[in-house]
């Protein structure tokens, strides 16, 4: 089983405690009204997939039940590091 | 209604509140598993500039760091997130009144009847909540005290160390003869 590192919990905890919650750091348009339908697209449908280093939103919901951001490795599985909502995406990676 | 309208109602549809599992037990071999009696409870939320205020009406101080909890008087508190508590008590307490009493802004709202309790005890307890728990539940990782939001088997649950030996499981009614039963089978492995 997977540990995951609950930011708020401060402590790794089994993963089945945790849920996905899609790609993080999209940016929700300030004045959602007066975007165009390509622009909505992009913001609501398109994301980045990446293979490799992928910023997502995870939830601790049989736990502390807070949204927090993690750094996964999409091919290897392998959590890179966790930090909460709002921070900024962290620039150095440990260990990258 | 008036309050003897009331009565009368009662007495003529025969109404009585009946616990979930009310006490039952179930004995293996080093662990005992019982269900605990209603308690009062409370589900808890406080911004942090109105938690000092809180923790004056409840008499007890709302624990700040994470899986700990604070116990006074037979009143409990567990810290389930940032901002977020679980209070019950044992002694006939209201812990809702207490709440109301505080000035500060929060969000309580009475869970009593939502939630079932197990007491699960012995030289066995670890091994059976281990069973269906995913968490470290050694001594030196989960604490005499500590208390933590989790998963037990499929059913989510308050897991809470006692003593030692002794946990206390609370979870949802509809989840109660499941967690029941799980346990049940937890304990005879236990003790295998």
């Amino acid at each position: 089983m997977l540990l995951i590192r609950c930011p708020y919990c401060e402590e790794e905890r089994p993963e089945i405690e945790f849920r996905h919650a899609g790609e993080a750091h999209v940016a929700r348009p300030s004045d959602i009204a007066s975007i165009s339908d390509e622009e909505f697209e992009a913001f609501f449908f398109i994301r980045a997939n990446t293979r490799g280093t992928v910023y997502e939103r995870w939830r601790h919901v049989n736990g502390c039940a807070r949204f927090f951001n993690a750094v996964r490795d999409s091919v290897s599985d392998r959590f890179i590091m966790t930090y909460k909502a709002g921070d900024p995406k962290p620039k150095k990676l440990p260990g990258v | 209604m008036t309050k003897a309208g009331a009565k009368t109602v009662q007495e003529a549809v025969g109404a009585e509140r009946r616990p979930a599992l009310g006490g039952q037990d179930m004995s293996a071999r080093g662990v005992k598993v019982a269900v605990l009696p209603p308690a009062n409870r409370v589900s808890l939320r406080v911004p942090e500039e109105a938690v000092a205020s809180l923790s004056r009406a409840l008499g007890v101080a709302l624990p700040q760091k994470p899986k700990t909890s604070a116990a006074k008087d037979g009143r409990t508190v567990f810290w389930l997130g940032p901002d977020e508590w679980f209070v019950f008590d044992e002694q006939g307490g209201d812990a809702l009144a207490d709440c109301g009493k505080a000035k500060g802004l929060h969000s309580a709202v009475d869970v009593s009847h939502r939630n079932v309790a197990f007491a699960v005890s012995g030289p066995g307890a670890e091994a059976a909540i281990a069973a269906g728990c995913p968490q470290d539940l050694a001594l030196a990782a989960f604490a005499v005290g500590a208390c933590s939001r989790t998963v037990f088997g499929k059913a989510e649950i308050l897991l809470y160390r006692v003593s030692e030996q002794e946990f206390r499981v609370e979870c949802w009614r509809s989840f109660s003869g499941y967690v029941f039963g799980l346990l049940g089978e937890g304990a005879r492995d236990a003790a295998a």
